[in-house]
């Protein structure tokens, strides 16, 4: 069998997830206040830092990072269970979500100690909320090639240049931004450095970009002489693209990959059950129940993986792909069967909810990396590249 | 351990070649003799009865490694009928299929259609309801399908005479035979995953190998991730304490991994071009049986309806429902 295949065998979510499953259930009940489905809908992009403070009062943000730092101290199939729920429900998690997921354990991996002791507390008290700095205008799926520069200078660094789509800039307060601090574009993944930049600095400017549903959850964020003191510096000098890539597979590993249209499927569902023409229905909701099981249990697999030490970078990309085109199918499907009769009533929240995550899901196949870029990567892992 | 020393004896014994001469109609005994005189068939049956006692989770990869090699006798549908006719019951020897239908027609004439590896099969174990009846196919009229190569056939009793009625397992024949099916997709697909990669790693066009375009290399990993998802619902229905697949489970498997068969099947014969749909060349052994398979004991058309009102008649939310499978 082929290598890439064989690493999907079929692994589970130990027991002991169980009760902590019960924990998080109850915890919702009791602190997510009611919402119709096309807020949560949102979810991810929901930015709530009133939320966010409830769930690291609970001792839920920075799940994975060590007790002495603040954090759960929970492995990979606890958080797994955590974000399940989470996304099922459609709690805005956005305000945490990137310091939870991908900046904590990346400061915990690369940073210093004093930059543990500074930030990890923060994460997880959930008053330290980070955004990525990844994409320039001219630096998307081709991310080697970003120009935003760190030159030396007295006492530390000075920052120049821009970063754009950046997830909720205007409301965090610290970018991991990856940056050339040597060398020229042409040295391409040479000479890049990651930085942490306090948004909060003379110099740094923020413009929110509105999208196509009414909201600003990205922006772009400009850096005009920025003077960043040297502990800024996350991990080494030059050693950027290493980082960014171990940073990446945070972000792609997790089950956020097939959740992101849970909440409009369970809302349409809903509507279903009280209606008579339900049954028309059956199949389209037995396949995309089936897909989900399954890209779950593939999801479990990376989980696994995770847990056992590995980086299943190339698993990540193969499961995050098919997952997004999961997701994408789900409003595309509902909207087709919302409309079957034209003389049917609609109910106007599956209305708005159907709207939105039809007119976000381009999304779901470009942060993280594209569809394109993640084919490259399955085909690197298959020997072809 | 048991799946290995099968790969073994299946790549001596179920060559390609074996398999064509079969499917033309030559006489599958030497292959039969060498899968039952190595205990193949005694796998799920209790150790104290005599059988290798194996859960089902190790049966997946060996009922797997039946549909990589193709394997033109129904092995797997045997090792599933001897258990759920119960090491009590007196065994026949012989290769006993599952149908994938059952009808009694006005005249009192009982009709097995569509039934795999019925050329082949000395009986036929069906459902009627909570039993199961096992019929010889001596004394059934066989009516081949008429498609090239097909094992398949339709088996026709003159009356019920014939029938041995044996209670109880009949409801679990549907889960068994859905789930041995998704086991047996899953192995063959990835057989064709392997072929496409290493023609495409091997043909050369426009002086370099096939898979160093980008529109291959893009195919492949599309091909690569349905495989993968077609083979983790195919074992997920296997993964089970009880002595059958949970119908659920069954249902879902058997779903996911006929809704890639097609897919699979379309990207592998285009990436091969015209050499693909050749007799001679062994890809056709595989997707013939891509085809046949998803169609056999229900289709994803089929259960996807079935799992659909199952989420449908239930209180959980869709994302409890599935943790449930």
């Amino acid at each position: 069998m082929n290598n890439l295949l064989s690493a999907f065998r079929l692994a589970t979510l130990p027991a002991r997830t169980n009760p902590f499953r019960a924990e998080v259930k109850a915890f919702l009940q009791s602190s997510l206040a009611p919402a119709p489905a096309d807020i949560r809908a949102r979810s991810w992009m929901g930015f709530n830092a009133g939320f966010s403070k409830k769930l690291a009062a609970r001792g839920w943000v920075g799940v994975t990072l060590p007790a002495q730092y603040g954090g759960a101290n929970l492995d990979a199939f606890s958080r797994f269970v955590l974000v399940e729920e989470l996304l099922a429900a459609g709690a805005p998690v956005s305000a945490h979500w990137i310091a939870d997921r991908q900046s904590g354990p990346l400061i915990l991996k690369f940073g210093t100690e004093a930059q543990r002791q500074f930030y990890l507390p923060r994460i997880c008290r959930a008053e330290a909320f980070f955004c990525i700095g990844m994409s320039e205008p001219n630096a998307g799926s081709d991310l080697a090639s970003v120009g935003a520069r760190a030159t030396r200078c007295e006492g530390g660094w000075r920052l120049n240049g821009r970063k754009i789509w950046t997830t909720n800039a205007q409301h965090c307060h610290y970018m991991i931004a990856l940056v050339r601090s040597s060398g020229e574009p042409q040295d391409r993944q040479k000479g890049l450095s990651q930085f942490i930049v306090d948004l909060s600095l003379p110099g740094v400017a923020v413009r929110p970009i509105h999208d196509l549903a009414g909201d600003a959850h990205f922006s772009e964020v400009f850096f005009d002489d920025v003077l960043l003191a040297d502990d800024a510096l996350v991990g080494a000098e030059g050693s950027g693209w290493a980082q960014v890539n171990a940073e990446l597979a945070f972000e792609r590993s997790g089950p956020e990959r097939i959740y992101s249209s849970i909440v409009l499927l369970e809302h349409w569902i809903t509507c279903l059950r009280s209606r008579s023409e339900a049954s028309a229905h059956a199949a389209t909701i037995g396949r995309l129940a089936t897909h989900l099981a399954t890209l779950r249990n593939m999801s479990i697999a990376v989980t696994a993986k995770l847990v056992n030490g590995e980086s299943p970078l190339v698993e990540a990309a193969l499961v995050k792909d098919i997952g997004t085109e999961f997701e994408q199918s789900i409003p595309a499907v509902i909207e087709a069967a919302i409309a079957l009769d034209p003389d049917a009533p609609v109910d106007a929240e599956l209305y708005r909810a159907v709207a939105y995550v039809s007119q976000i899901a381009p999304t779901y196949s470009l942060r993280g990396g594209t569809r394109e870029i993640l084919r490259g990567m399955i085909a690197r892992g298959l020997g072809l590249r | 351990m048991f799946a290995q020393a099968i790969e073994d004896i299946l790549k001596d014994r179920c060559t390609p070649a074996v398999v064509r001469a079969i499917e033309a109609g030559g006489s599958p005994a030497a292959l039969w003799q060498a899968v039952e005189g190595a205990g193949f068939l005694e796998l799920l049956v209790p150790e104290d009865a005599g059988g290798a006692g194996l859960p089902l989770a190790d049966l997946f990869p060996i009922l797997s490694s039946f549909g990589r090699y193709t394997v033109p006798v129904p092995v797997a549908q045997t090792i599933v009928a001897r258990a759920l006719l119960g090491s009590r019951f007196a065994m026949p020897g012989g290769m006993i299929t599952l149908a994938a239908a059952l009808q009694r027609e006005a005249s009192g004439a009982i009709v097995c259609s569509l039934t795999p590896y019925g050329r082949v099969a000395d009986f036929v174990l069906a459902r009627d309801g909570d039993a199961l009846w096992l019929l010889p196919a001596a004394a059934a009229r066989r009516e081949a399908t008429g498609v090239h190569s097909s094992l398949a056939a339709t088996l026709r009793w003159p009356d019920e005479s014939a029938v041995t009625h044996v209670s109880g397992a009949g409801p679990l024949l549907p889960s068994f035979a859905a789930a041995l099916h998704a086991a047996l997709l899953s192995g063959a697909m990835n057989r064709v995953f392997e072929m496409t990669l290493q023609y495409c790693n091997d043909r050369v066009q426009f002086g370099k190998t096939l898979g160093k375009f980008q529109a291959v290399q893009h195919q492949l990993s599309v091909m690569a991730e349905h495989v993968a998802a077609a083979s983790m619902a195919a074992e997920a229905a296997f993964h089970t304490d009880a002595a059958a697949p949970s119908l659920l489970a069954a249902a879902m498997a058997k779903s996911r991994t006929s809704e890639a068969a097609a897919l699979v099947a379309s990207i592998a014969h285009a990436l091969h071009g015209a050499i693909g749909i050749t007799e001679e060349y062994d890809l056709q052994l595989l997707t013939r049986r891509l085809h046949e398979w998803r169609m056999a004991h229900g289709s994803e058309a089929h259960w996807n309806a079935w799992i659909g009102n199952k989420v449908l008649a239930s209180n959980a939310t869709i994302a409890d429902f599935v943790r449930s499978v």
